[in-house]
């Protein structure tokens, strides 16, 4: 099969002076053929949608190559057209509008754009909704019409951002359905569809390939072919099986992260940095993780759960980085101090939670450390942010920082004042504390 | 609008480029000052039958100055959006800009226009206008910008997807997404423009008085003759076209542009326009929009997609970069060199006065300052109570915010004659009574912000506060001067720069034969104008617009980020 888009080498790194490059992607090689139909793997924030963009030619690599048809690109990439997570609809724009768009700058002459704005339309089940604006439709209509305006562009390659991670769920499936219809039967004159998404199952039942990546900065760790026959049926042995493979694959590269702040020595000064997790959340995961009092599967927990394993894996991780829980094999499981943090009253956890911060997070310890040797105990917000941005950078220090402060505040490791924004020890605060 | 508090050398430069450009353009003036002949002076018949055709000439006027206000605003605001380099030094020169006292600004570009077009009407027609303009057009640029600039990522993205060409973006993209805010500040730059015709269309310059037929002129005569029943017929004129213009006008426009909102949802309580209504209904106004203007922007849109795509065709021409390069220096180092040369020849120009008239000078814009806080805050002790009152009383609000709307679009100065004949029987000290006078065109603005924060106030705090028992000043602090907070910055914004400009006419009344004078910079500009002394009106206007960016940056913004960041109530529940 002719090969479609190539990538040779691509990373992106965000520079800023005076910080560490944040390296966002790295050295990610990719082949995609005619026919193909690729889906991109990998846990939040780890930079699949920046590589999308990269692919379409909305964001510039830093470094390497991105060729369409050989040809390297230069601007947009003139053989994509791309289906967005927020729909990206023209809201003053009737659905007909929207489609026709797409067409513009095809040589048609207008009556020729309308007829085929409205077989498209036809196509994706749209029809007697023409006239409609978006917001009288609803989210997976709205989706169909975004579908809809990137088909009418006919694109060698479909690009599709989470494309259904903003809709209900049986929306969602009808959707999924629908769009591998048009794309098995060959209704679309599509060559090939590249959807980035954190739904493994929704990877294995649509794709034939996946292309799973690692976390900051992003490589491609596996590519895995997905040879089973179409329709797939989700209960199968082999589906599943896959499934926990890719599972593993995924949560194994956060366990090789893990080990990084419980080793001694320089890389123990490292800034290690934190899921963005509310103290509250993570202290109701772990009860819950307490009530089921087994080693549970994260796949099961979090479809028990209703949780897409995208909004789970901070939790866990926030878990695993305080050393409450430990994950092998896709099993997550209380460690001991985790059970006692479960079992115990508010003070008790709070201690727990304070012991654990300093043992496990260097940050924290500095922090303390600072405000302890300034004579009026306090300091600005903006110090620790300089402090922070130069191992995660400017955008990231400050989620982080809110992070922390949540932390610090429910350890009660520090207090802090958001109209000043100033961090202090409070005054009646025992000494022999910490 | 970002918060910046700090002065950067762009603000340094781009300072000295307003003032190198005031400078040249009053130099030109001066230079090329040809007079109109006095036998040729328009006349203003004091006869309410003539009023129809000044009101009609003062609208025109305004719709010019609007047309144009638009396309600069486009321009403007596309350009400062679109490119980061230029963004930096346009954005801060618009903050500059909007600080400059446009009616201190109007005996330059009344001598400016006249020159222009000599021995006609058609230059002080001009001044008029771009009097006008100048005081719509800062408000509408910034919003334009701001929308652009913060255009949703995705939909940017989609546009870029599909490979927009420059005029689809922006028929399709920016100027939709922009419409909400736009029309919104539209509505409101062009009440405030009334004043500034009111001001413009009767000026004394350089001992010259010029009349053009309009309702300020009409308001003007009848104050220079003393006489009472015209006075009034001009005001009812004047309340009476505002009133249409906003019916026939803005109120259509409103409720049309509601089709451009964001949000994905039906919202409940959207704006109507009987008029609207009216037109949507008639056939003849759906054929005309259909046939006429309907085809016209077919036409058009037919036309520049054929161009945007044998550009397209022809593939991107790329001028090599060093020459791109060095061209962008060329012209950066040919436009510094302008600016300095001008900016020095001001500095001469304006030395020649000595320190003792600038040190006067900055004495004076003290006293201003102070009547602008005094006129605020006085502001603030009558609105206060009354826009709660209002705003806690839904019937009393939806008849009082399209008046309140009105009465901020009414040209104050329309009033000031008769509180100047009340200051002259009764010996009011002028000092003092400048303050009244300065807030009577502003303190519309607080009231109506602080009705929409009442209204904005959520229900369950209102009733959280009865449970708790809270009553009389316990619930004032604890609810309502909270929840209001950042409303009543943001009038107070705008209602101390409104006092700005007001004092230049506000600070010097004249009424028949007698003349009230307040010791300010206000005064000083009007006196020196009237003299045409170049380098007091050089001084003045710059000491005025240095006061007004510096009270802006070191005292508004920072209370205004500090406003929205603590008191804003974000209601995430909904």
């Amino acid at each position: 099969m002719a090969v479609l888009l190539e990538l040779k080498h691509v990373s992106k790194r965000y520079d800023a002076p005076g910080e560490q490059n944040v390296t966002v992607l790295d050295d990610v090689n990719l082949t995609v053929s005619e026919g193909e139909f690729v889906a991109i793997l990998g846990p939040s924030g780890s930079g699949k949608s920046t590589l999308l963009r990269i692919i379409a030619g909305l964001v510039k690599a830093t470094s390497g190559t991105v060729s369409y048809l050989g040809q390297p690109i230069v601007d947009t990439n003139p053989g994509v057209s791309m289906v967005f997570q927020s729909f990206a609809l023209f809201p003053w724009l009737t659905v007909l509008e929207n489609v026709e768009l797409g067409l513009r700058y095809k040589d048609l002459s207008p009556q020729e754009k309308r007829n085929r704005a409205l077989a498209v339309i036809d196509m994706i089940g749209l029809d007697g909704f023409e006239g409609a604006y978006p917001k009288e439709l609803s989210g997976g209509m709205r989706q169909r019409v975004g579908l809809g305006r990137a088909l009418a562009m006919e694109p060698d390659i479909l690009l599709m951002d989470e494309p259904f991670s903003a809709l209900d769920v049986l929306t969602a499936e009808n959707l999924r359905r629908d769009l591998l219809e048009l794309w098995l039967e060959r209704k679309i004159p599509t060559k090939s569809i590249i959807l980035v998404t954190h739904g493994i199952e929704e990877a294995v039942y649509m794709a034939d390939r996946a292309i799973v990546l690692s976390r900051d900065p992003a490589t491609v760790i596996a590519d895995i072919k997905i040879t089973l026959p179409h329709w797939r049926e989700r209960k199968d042995e082999k589906f599943t099986r896959l499934v926990d493979r890719i599972y593993s694959i995924l949560t194994h590269s956060d366990e090789a992260r893990e080990v990084l702040p419980s080793a001694r020595g320089e890389s123990s000064r490292r800034y290690v940095a934190l899921p963005n997790v509310p103290s509250g959340a993570l202290t109701g995961f772990l009860e819950l993780l307490d009530d089921l009092e087994i080693k549970s599967d994260l796949y099961k927990l979090a479809d028990e759960l209703m949780f897409d394993l995208d909004d789970l894996l901070p939790i866990v991780e926030a878990a695993q980085l305080l050393g409450f829980a430990t994950v092998s094999q896709g099993d997550i499981s209380l460690t001991e101090v985790g059970k006692q943090f479960a079992a115990a009253n508010v003070l008790e956890r709070k201690e727990l939670f304070r012991i654990q911060l300093k043992e496990r997070l260097p940050i924290f310890e500095r922090i303390r450390w600072v405000l302890e040797s300034k004579r009026n105990r306090k300091m600005p917000r903006e110090f620790f942010l300089e402090v922070i941005r130069k191992s995660v950078g400017t955008e990231a220090a400050e989620v982080q920082l809110d992070t922390i402060i949540d932390w610090g505040r429910y350890a009660e490791l520090f207090a802090y004042d958001e109209s000043s924004r100033v961090l202090y020890l409070e005054d009646d605060e025992d000494p022999n504390r910490g | 609008m970002p918060v910046r508090t700090r002065v950067s050398w762009i603000d340094v430069a781009v300072a000295v480029f307003v003032f190198a450009l005031l400078f040249v353009i009053i130099k030109l003036g001066t230079g090329m000052g040809v007079p109109l002949s006095p036998k040729d002076q328009p006349h203003i018949v004091l006869d309410w039958r003539m009023l129809p055709y000044y009101a009609g000439r003062s609208l025109l006027r305004m719709f010019i100055a609007y047309a144009c206000s638009l396309l600069f605003t486009f321009i403007y605001g596309r350009i400062a959006a679109l490119n980061k380099t230029a963004e930096k030094v346009m954005i801060p020169l618009l903050d500059i800009l909007q600080s400059v006292p446009v009616l201190g600004f109007l005996s330059v570009t009344v001598t400016g226009f006249m020159a222009l077009f000599p021995h006609s009407l058609l230059g002080a027609e001009c001044a008029s206008i771009f009097a006008i303009f100048t005081g719509q057009v800062w408000n509408m640029t910034f919003s334009f910008y701001a929308s652009v600039a913060s255009l949703p990522r995705e939909l940017n993205e989609a546009a870029k997807v599909m490979r927009f060409d420059a005029f689809t973006r922006f028929t399709r993209l920016e100027l939709p997404f922009a419409m909400i805010g736009l029309v919104w500040n539209s509505m409101m730059s062009f009440g405030g423009g009334w004043f500034f015709l009111a001001a413009s269309e009767s000026i004394t310059v350089l001992n010259q008085n010029i009349q053009l037929p309009g309702l300020g002129s009409y308001m003007a005569t009848a104050m220079n003759r003393g006489d009472i029943p015209a006075l009034i017929e001009a005001i009812v004129t004047m309340v009476l076209v505002i009133i249409l213009v906003d019916q026939l006008f803005w109120r259509p426009i409103v409720a049309w542009s509601q089709k451009f909102k964001m949000e994905l949802s039906n919202a409940g309580d959207q704006p109507t326009s009987w008029f609207l209504n009216l037109l949507r209904r008639s056939a003849l106004a759906q054929w005309i929009g259909r046939q006429v203007f309907g085809a016209l922007g077919r036409a058009i849109d037919r036309a520049m997609l054929h161009l945007a795509k044998r550009a397209q065709a022809r593939g991107p021409r790329l001028r090599p970069a060093p020459v791109r390069r060095g061209l962008k220096w060329i012209l950066l180092a040919a436009a510094a060199a302008v600016v300095a040369y001008y900016g020095y020849l001001g500095v001469v120009e304006v030395s020649r006065l000595g320190w003792r008239d600038i040190l006067h000078v900055v004495v004076l814009g003290c006293f201003t300052a102070l009547r602008v806080f005094a006129s605020t805050a006085l502001a603030l002790l009558w609105t206060i109570p009354v826009g709660v009152a209002i705003g806690s009383n839904q019937r009393a609000s939806q008849i009082a915010q399209p008046v309140v709307q009105i009465l901020a679009s009414f040209p104050a100065n329309m009033f000031f004659p008769f509180i100047a004949l009340m200051y002259l029987n009764w010996h009011v000290n002028f000092e003092l009574g400048a303050i009244p006078l300065m807030m009577l065109g502003t303190q519309w603005y607080i009231l109506f912000n602080v009705i929409a924060g009442t209204m904005a106030i959520p229900n369950d705090l209102k009733e959280a506060t009865k449970v708790l028992g809270l009553r009389g000043w316990e619930r004032w602090k604890r609810l309502y001067l909270p929840a209001i907070f950042p409303y009543v910055v943001n009038g107070c914004v705008t209602a101390s720069g409104g006092a700005w400009n007001a004092s230049i006419i506000a600070e010097l009344v004249s009424w028949h034969k007698h003349t009230l004078v307040a010791a300010g910079l206000g005064a000083y500009i009007t006196e020196a104008t009237t003299r045409g002394s170049w380098p007091n009106i050089v001084l003045s206007i710059v000491a005025m617009a240095v006061f007004v960016t510096i009270i802006n940056r070191f005292l508004w913004r920072p209370l205004y980020s500090f406003a929205e960041s603590r008191y804003r109530i974000e209601w995430s529940g909904r």
